[in-house]
This record gives C-alpha cells, sequence and structure tokens, in this order.
C-alpha cells in the first residue's frame, strides 16, 4: 500500500478537468496540465475515481481487514428515548427502521430501554416491534446524565455485541451514542436519512445530507461493529402499534461503579411558551423579514393553531427578535421534516433550506417571484403572505368547523 | 484556569452555490471561515477569562491554511493557538479527528475547561466534542446556552434540550459544547488585529502528540464515505396564480387531505 489514500498517475492524466469538477469537497486543483489532490481536504470518496475516464487516478486498496470479529456481532438495536415514563415518538420511528432491517439480516430488533421505574414501557416497545427488551432499571438512572447512561450502553454493547445501534438524532441522542462510539470503537453516523443493507457486504448503507443539504453522502463501516448511525425526527416512519405481538424481556443488572457521574441536574426549566416543539410539528407555518414587523406572527400562530402547527422562523425573524430562538430555523437553528412547511414571506437562503428542504410539502408565499425558496417549494404563490395567510386560516376555519 | 477553545475552519455557506449544470458544489472563490458555531465558543471563553482570569488557548486541526481561523481567534481576544496539522489526517471521520484532538489536548496538559461549537456547518455532526471528552475520560455538558458559575472545581451550566433547559453542575475539567443563544460573538479589535499578525502560531504534526499511526485518517476511521451524489430537489414546483382568494382556494384544495389527517 502506498503511504498516500489516493493519488493521481502523471503518466495518465491529459488535464481534462473532469475530476475538479466531480470533486464534491473542492480538494482538486489544476496544475498546468496536471490534476492535484489536496490531501488535506480530500475525504477519498472516491468521486473523482468514478469521473476520470482515463483510470489516472488511483485509491489505494484498503489492507486493512475487520478490526474484530464481525461474525459475532448480531441484532439491530433501538435505543429508547423517553420522558418521564412517555416513550417519545422518534423511538417509534427507530423501531419502524430497525424493523426492517432487521428482517433484512435475518436479525432480532431489541429496544434498549434505560430509566427509573421504566419497566412497565417494556410491552409498548414489543407492541411496537421489538422482540426484545433490555432493560435497566435504577434510581440514578431518573433522568438523562451523558455519563452513566453511556456507561451502560457500552456494558450492554460488549455483553450482547450488537450488529446496528440505531439513536435518534435528538440533544439526548447525539450526546449520549458519541461516547458510546468512541468507547466501543465503533462507527458512528450522524443525521442519516435513509438506512439500507447492502445484500452482498450486508453492512448497512447509511444514507446523510452533508453541506447544509447540498450533497448526499453514502457511509459505510466496513470493517467495525456495531455499526452506529442517528436518525432525525420524522424522517423515518413509525412502526405500527399491534398488541398481539410477544415479545422477550431481559432486565440488565449493573455494578454501582457504572452509574457514576461527575455532572448532576440542578433544575430542569420546561419550554415557558408551551407550544408546539417545531422538530416534532407535522405542519409548520414558518415566517421571515417579508413579514415587516413583529406582530405579523400573530397571524402565523393563528394558523398554526387551526391547523395543528407550530410556528418557526428564519434567522433573520430570530436576529430581529420578533421571535424566541427556539423557533429558528435552519442550519443554525432546528432541522425540521414536517408534512406541511409554509413558508411565508422567507426568501429561502441556503441556510434555512438546509434545516426544511426534506419537508414533504413546501408552500412558499413570497412578494418577490426570484426568491430561491421557489426553488424547492412545492406549491409557490407570488404574493402578500399577511393577505394569504388570514385566507388561508379563515378557509380551513370552515372546513374544520372551528 | 486554562479555556482551550476547539475550532474548525469551514467553507462559507453564504458562498456555497450549486451549478445548474453539473449539479454539484461550486466551491470557486468561497471563503473559508470560522465554523459559526465556534464563534460562540471563543467569545465564551473570552468572556468567561475577564470574570474569572486564565489563559485562552485556541486548537485546530486541519491543513496549513487553517492558521487563518487561528489568527482570526487571536485578533478576537485568545491567547495562544495551535495548529494540528500532518497529511496522515487525510479521510479523518468524527472518530479519529476526536481521537487526534483529544491527543493535542493531551499535549496541552492542563486544560480545566475544553469549549466547541456543538457542531460544524459543514458536517453537522455534533459527535466530535463528545468523542474527544470520552477519548479524555473528561466529563461533557453539550448544547449549553449559559454558563452560570464558575470556580476552581466546578461549573454551572444552562443545556438547551428540546423541552426546555436544564441547569447542570459538573466537576472540572469539562468539556463543553455552546450553542448560539449562549452570547454574541465580538468583532477583532484594530489592537487584536495587530497582535494576531504577529502571532506565533504553534504546529504539531502526527509525531508531536504521539498519536498512535493507526488511529489516524483513514485508517483510523471506522466510517467510510462510499458515495456522493447531489439530491433530488422539488425541481417541478406549482405557482398558483390569481386572485387571492382563488389562490387560497387551490392551496386549500392540495393541503386539505393531510390536514384533516393531522388535526
Amino acid at each position: 500500500m502506498s503511504d498516500v489514500p489516493i493519488k493521481v498517475l502523471d503518466d495518465k492524466c491529459i488535464g481534462c478537468t473532469a475530476c475538479v469538477k466531480a470533486c464534491p469537497f473542492g480538494a482538486i486543483e489544476m496544475d498546468e496540465k496536471l490534476a492535484v489532490i489536496d490531501l488535506h481536504i480530500c475525504t477519498v470518496c472516491g468521486s473523482c475515481v468514478e469521473a476520470c475516464k482515463f483510470d489516472a487516478i488511483e485509491m489505494a486498496e484498503k489492507t486493512v481487514s475487520a478490526k474484530c470479529d464481525l461474525s459475532a456481532f448480531k441484532d439491530v438495536w433501538v435505543i429508547v428515548e423517553q420522558d418521564d415514563g412517555k416513550i417519545e415518538s422518534i423511538t417509534y420511528e427507530l423501531l419502524g427502521e430497525g424493523r426492517k432491517l432487521a428482517d433484512d439480516l435475518g436479525m432480532n430488533l431489541c429496544a434498549v430501554l434505560m430509566g427509573a421505574d421504566v419497566q412497565s414501557m417494556a410491552d409498548t416497545l414489543i407492541s411496537r416491534g421489538a422482540d426484545k427488551v433490555y432493560m435497566v432499571d435504577r434510581p440514578e438512572l431518573e433522568y438523562f446524565k451523558d455519563e452513566p447512561y453511556a456507561a451502560v450502553m457500552i456494558d450492554l454493547v460488549n455483553k450482547h455485541k450488537p450488529n446496528i445501534v440505531l439513536c435518534g438524532a435528538t440533544t439526548v441522542g447525539r450526546s449520549l451514542i458519541s461516547r458510546v462510539a468512541v468507547s466501543v470503537n465503533a462507527g458512528l453516523t450522524a443525521d442519516c436519512t435513509e438506512l439500507h443493507i447492502d445484500p452482498e457486504s450486508k453492512n448497512l448503507i447509511q444514507t446523510r445530507p452533508a453541506f447544509g443539504g447540498n450533497i448526499m453522502a453514502q457511509i459505510e463501516t466496513p470493517y467495525h461493529r456495531p455499526q452506529m448511525a442517528t436518525v432525525r425526527h420524522k424522517v423515518m416512519k413509525e412502526s405500527d402499534a399491534d398488541t398481539t405481538r410477544t415479545g422477550e424481556k431481559e432486565l440488565h443488572e449493573v455494578a454501582e461503579a457504572i452509574l457514576k457521574a461527575r455532572t448532576k441536574r440542578i433544575k430542569m426549566v420546561p419550554e415557558e411558551d408551551n407550544i408546539v416543539n417545531i422538530a416534532e410539528a407535522d405542519i409548520i407555518v414558518s415566517g421571515g423579514r417579508g413579514l415587516q414587523k413583529p406582530e405579523s406572527f400573530a397571524i402565523l400562530h393563528e394558523l398554526a393553531e387551526v391547523i395543528g402547527g407550530g410556528v418557526g422562523a428564519s434567522r433573520a425573524a430570530v436576529d430581529a427578535d420578533w421571535i424566541p430562538y427556539s423557533h429558528q430555523v435552519g442550519q443554525t437553528g432546528k432541522t425540521v421534516c414536517p408534512k406541511i412547511y409554509i413558508a411565508c414571506g422567507i426568501s429561502g437562503q441556503i441556510q434555512h433550506l438546509a434545516g426544511m428542504s426534506s419537508a414533504d410539502i413546501i408552500v412558499a408565499i413570497n412578494k418577490d417571484a426570484d426568491a430561491p425558496i421557489f426553488k424547492v417549494a412545492t406549491y409557490g404563490i407570488v404574493g402578500d403572505a399577511l393577505t394569504i395567510v388570514p385566507l388561508l386560516t379563515a378557509a380551513f376555519k370552515k372546513i374544520l368547523g372551528k | 484556569m486554562h479555556f482551550v477553545v476547539c475550532i474548525k475552519q469551514v467553507p462559507d455557506t453564504n458562498d456555497v452555490k450549486i451549478d445548474p449544470n453539473t449539479n454539484t458544489l461550486m466551491r470557486d472563490g468561497v471563503a473559508a471561515i470560522i465554523n459559526p458555531f465556534d464563534m460562540y465558543a471563543i467569545e465564551e471563553a473570552i468572556r468567561l477569562k475577564e470574570k474569572h482570569g486564565g489563559k485562552i488557548t485556541a486548537l485546530t486541526m486541519g491543513p496549513p491554511q487553517a492558521e487563518a481561523a487561528l489568527r482570526e481567534a487571536i485578533s478576537m481576544g485568545v491567547d495562544e493557538a495551535i495548529l494540528v496539522s500532518d497529511r496522515a489526517f487525510a479521510g479523518s471521520d468524527t472518530y479519529a479527528t476526536s481521537y487526534t484532538l483529544a491527543m493535542a489536548l493531551r499535549k496541552i496538559g492542563d486544560a480545566t475547561l475544553v469549549i466547541c461549537g456543538k457542531q460544524a456547518s459543514d458536517g453537522d455532526t455534533a459527535q466530535v466534542g463528545p468523542g474527544m471528552a470520552t477519548h479524555l475520560d473528561m466529563a461533557q455538558v453539550t448544547y449549553v446556552r449559559k454558563v452560570d458559575e464558575l470556580d476552581e472545581n466546578h461549573i454551572v451550566a444552562e443545556r438547551l434540550l428540546e423541552s426546555g433547559y436544564e441547569v447542570v453542575e459538573s466537576e472540572l475539567p469539562c468539556m463543553l459544547t455552546v450553542v448560539k443563544e449562549i452570547n454574541e460573538p465580538r468583532l477583532p479589535s484594530l489592537k487584536g488585529k495587530m497582535k494576531a499578525r504577529k502571532a506565533e502560531i504553534t504546529t504539531w504534526n502526527a509525531a508531536d502528540i504521539d498519536a498512535d499511526p493507526e488511529m489516524l485518517g483513514l485508517d483510523g476511521s471506522p466510517t467510510k464515505v462510499v458515495k456522493i451524489f447531489t439530491p433530488e430537489r422539488h425541481a417541478d414546483g406549482e405557482m398558483l396564480e390569481g386572485e387571492p382568494n382563488e389562490i387560497v382556494e387551490q392551496l386549500v384544495s392540495k393541503l386539505k387531505d393531510v390536514v384533516l389527517g393531522v388535526s
């Protein structure tokens, strides 16, 4: 194996620049008539190798073999997220997706349930598709704490060796799984929008957006197990409940030392304006600078209330202090994936699109016909949101009998 | 107290455009900036130092050009800067990156508080901060929106969660990741800019941080990118036209079924 992972063969390169255009990372430049790869930027994704018609780019064949006995790793696991005895919907989405993966691999689907007084939730998890529920029930796990939750997961992974572990890409999920993956030497891929099993290698193929959704990357973990992935809310379909399903429950005992934590919660302060969490909303009515004044958000709140949605906002509206940061959609705010996203007076900066372009239906209302938001819109309306939205609210009020 | 801020140089997504013909990213002339979330991390370190005293070191892993990001950090008020750079880091995923940064932090030795942005704007993983803390067996508080207290041995911080926020106390040393809400980053002063121009940037390679070559770059990365493609967009969107009430009528008929299904 050569000392570099990828290189241009000088005698074969004719300087056609096909690779320069193909590189999603801008890592290739022309030096006279020769392509040069900047290894500091290159991610060795292989896009240029495919693009080169002259076989002038060579990627080093991996001589590394598996870091562990891959066949020893069985089953698909889902980390259950629950808050005070209520299972979060992301868990059902993971069970829905996990069920498919487990069936493709001919393996069991297992749910990992951690917390205090949680055993009564196991039946629900079985009805939603789990073949087995691993339960860790300790008062120390009453609420999420990074270290003990991670330590319990690590203990379980080392004992039972799962093939795949799925976790919600929530604040809790991301904080937890990153610690677990490093501790057990697993590959971890964030924010997957699609998962499937490669029919030949049986590896988990993970598709995720990068660069604010401008490109998609497919990622594999060929030599390590478990294969770990986080999935955003609302991306996968929830599994249906079937109360006739049966499954196994196993209470896992952990050593006292595992539950030690260097952090502790002093208090929990719930969000004051008890409105719909937009990351979980099926419908989002969102406003931007085009609304002109903070009072205009009242119109959006009204529509959202009538059609059962939450209110979102662009960064411009949040920066102008028209609405709190918790409503911000986009790269520096929340990523949302609702069934309907209604963008009112939002121009559609790339950072905003990054947070909402995977919505099923996008309605764009904007006075500027050239606004970039129309490029991603399912339905576009060139007009004033302040006129359209109240009419929409009135129409839905009638239909819904409100 | 020694504050270490971990930053990353990323392409400015304001500049990133899609080539309509090839559907690929056009990166010509795209400016390299400090990851926007890391600006809040730098600012928070400066504010904590102003209040509690101590020293701030900015740490980055990247190509030699990433030095520019470190100089910008110095111009804001960071005292020292370290660039960890080696061709052996090419193709690093979040595992290898967090290992590399952890080894650099180990060499730094006396960090009391490590502060990172919640995630980088190019990869959006939010995995490197916690990964690094794990390699170092360090406590962590992620998604911090406010630091309430800091003394020799403890920090109290507010962590933003989906359902509200939680006030968390942690022992030191500790790793924080911060969200936008925490502060408003300052602009560099003229004096800061002059200091940054003259500042000496420490550069470490893989051997300097005593890294295990097998844990670095492509070899040290459990995940491999196998394919890159451009996502499909709603190219064939429909424009609704007419008087406002006609438009609304059309829209209602398109959305009705979904809305009824949800409500």
